[in-house]
């Protein structure tokens, strides 16, 4: 079970409150927890990873334990205490605009 | 009985204004989808209680919401909550791909650019949502980068009209000030293969034969600060207005300039006459009075604001040329607002009601087809678009 902590406008969108808890087979990574958490929740499809490269949107950036994971590869091992629900993953709207 | 509903688009949400068709009083709803974006918000003709709106934010991209109850709820098609994790197809109601297959003869993949080199085309957003004339689930959109889409499922997929961007004088269109966007869609009540759109900067086209093949219609404008002021494409057209009772005549407020065609575009010609000012954005014309058409006259392209601070729209009852000034109720001082493309619209009421929205946040009305104005709301985030819906019989 991953715990999955997204920004308030992408849970009024999803229409979720507090954080989302989503299974996954075989490794966590950045790409199987999105994967799963779009699978649940599809109106968050291009929300997060465009639509066709599922590259990180530029104004969404990706922590966990204290540690920018935004520019990992989507394909690489999530924290050990992501992938065992001690930490969430969150999903965060970058600070833009000033 | 009748009612008036008045569907507005802000920066920080959408808001639905309604009254009954004295339009004295007004029952203010929303905002909904706050904190977004709401490019448009358009109701079918063919069922009012059907309402598209564009969602859109910088940050997490392009939202379609639907509402099939006059905008009481509203839902995101094929694309809600779950109930178990395979138990649902995957949403794809925000999914705007554009089309580059060999059926389309042209896979048009770049524009001209600020700097004059070619450039990718990329999405970002949906400017406008015209629903069909006929059918509710049928509904176009025009999006940034410029390209027009249909659903024809109620917003829960779309397609591009790929023969706009592969007609041909796709690489000349560049990006006006706004972006390069779509921004204005028309469908003829007489034909129903015959749609024109416009683009900033491109100029408008149409189609005859329901979006497949189309054409440039940009005869006659001229723009002095392109290369060629009266080249086939490029000009920057603001908005385009009809009334649908008589589709072959076309009004354009361009960049600079006032423009009319009689022959659905084939020519135009400039009918600015004697306004102060013939930049603007926003354009329409009276329900009922075929040669009646307004605008809201703008300083200048580098200074968005009225003139001397005096907001004011313009009236001509003679198709253009002649326009007077309509001052009654509207700010006579200090007001540097702006009033964008798709912030004007018209009701159909026997006395008819015109409105329109600025970028302060007010949206104004006249139930008397413009001699007098008042606020129905002064302090909403800038407003983006207005549309109105005449209600008959539901009051």
């Amino acid at each position: 079970m991953i715990r999955v902590i997204l920004p308030f406008h992408l849970r009024t969108l999803a229409r979720i409150d507090g954080e989302v808890e989503v299974e996954i087979e075989g490794a966590a990574t950045q790409r199987s927890v999105l994967d799963a958490l779009e699978a649940r929740y599809p109106v968050l499809c291009g929300t997060i990873r465009d639509h066709v490269t599922r590259e990180r949107r530029p104004f969404i950036r990706f922590f966990a334990c204290e540690q920018d994971l935004s520019h990992e590869s989507p394909d690489s091992p999530l924290p050990a205490a992501v992938a065992a629900g001690n930490e969430p993953f969150l999903v965060v709207g970058a600070i833009a605009g000033g | 009985m009748s009612k008036v509903r008045v569907l507005v688009g802000t920066r920080k949400g959408a808001f639905i204004l309604e009254s009954d068709g004295k339009r004295e009083k007004w029952d203010v709803k929303g905002p909904h989808f706050t904190g977004w974006e709401v490019y448009h918000m358009k109701g079918s003709p063919a069922d009012p209680n059907r309402l598209y709106a564009s969602q859109t934010s910088g940050w997490f991209g392009q939202i379609i919401q639907r509402s099939n109850d006059g905008g009481e709820t509203w839902e995101t098609p094929g694309g809600g909550p779950t109930k178990s994790p395979q138990g649902w197809p995957q949403g794809e109601s925000n999914k705007f791909v554009y089309d580059t297959s060999p059926e389309t003869g042209k896979p048009l993949t770049t524009h001209q650019f600020y700097d004059g080199t070619q450039h990718p085309w990329e999405f970002k957003r949906v400017w406008h949502l015209e629903p069909s004339l006929t059918d509710p689930d049928t509904v176009y959109a025009g999006v940034e980068d410029a390209a027009l889409f249909r659903s024809t499922d109620g917003g829960r997929s779309w397609q591009e009209l790929a023969g706009l961007r592969g007609h041909g004088t796709g690489p000349k269109w560049q990006p006006g000030a706004g972006g390069m966007c779509l921004h204005t869609i028309i469908q003829d009540t007489k034909d129903p293969g015959r749609i024109y759109i416009a683009i900033s900067a491109a100029g408008a086209f149409r189609t005859d034969d329901g979006g497949k093949t189309w054409k440039p219609i940009n005869r006659g404008l001229r723009s002095e600060f392109i290369p060629d002021p009266t080249a086939e494409v490029g000009h920057c057209v603001h908005h385009i207005a009809m009334n649908p009772s008589r589709p072959g005549v076309l009004f354009m407020q361009k960049h600079w300039d006032v423009m009319r065609s009689d022959d659905a575009g084939d020519s135009w010609h400039e009918v600015s006459g004697n306004l102060p000012t013939d930049f603007g954005f926003a354009i329409d014309v009276h329900a009922h009075e075929l040669e009646t058409i307004y605008v809201v006259p703008i300083k200048s392209d580098s200074e968005h604001f009225p003139l001397d601070g005096k907001l004011r729209v313009y009236r001509s009852r003679t198709g253009g040329n002649e326009w007077e000034e309509l001052a009654k109720g509207l700010p006579e001082r200090h007001c540097y607002v702006n009033v964008f493309r798709d912030a004007m619209a018209v009701d159909s009421l026997d006395q008819c009601g015109v409105y329109f929205g600025t970028t302060g946040g007010q949206v104004y009305a006249s139930a008397d087809a413009g001699d007098h104005w008042a606020p129905i709301v002064r302090d909403l985030p800038p407003v983006l678009s207005v549309e109105v819906q005449t209600l008959r019989g539901t009051l």
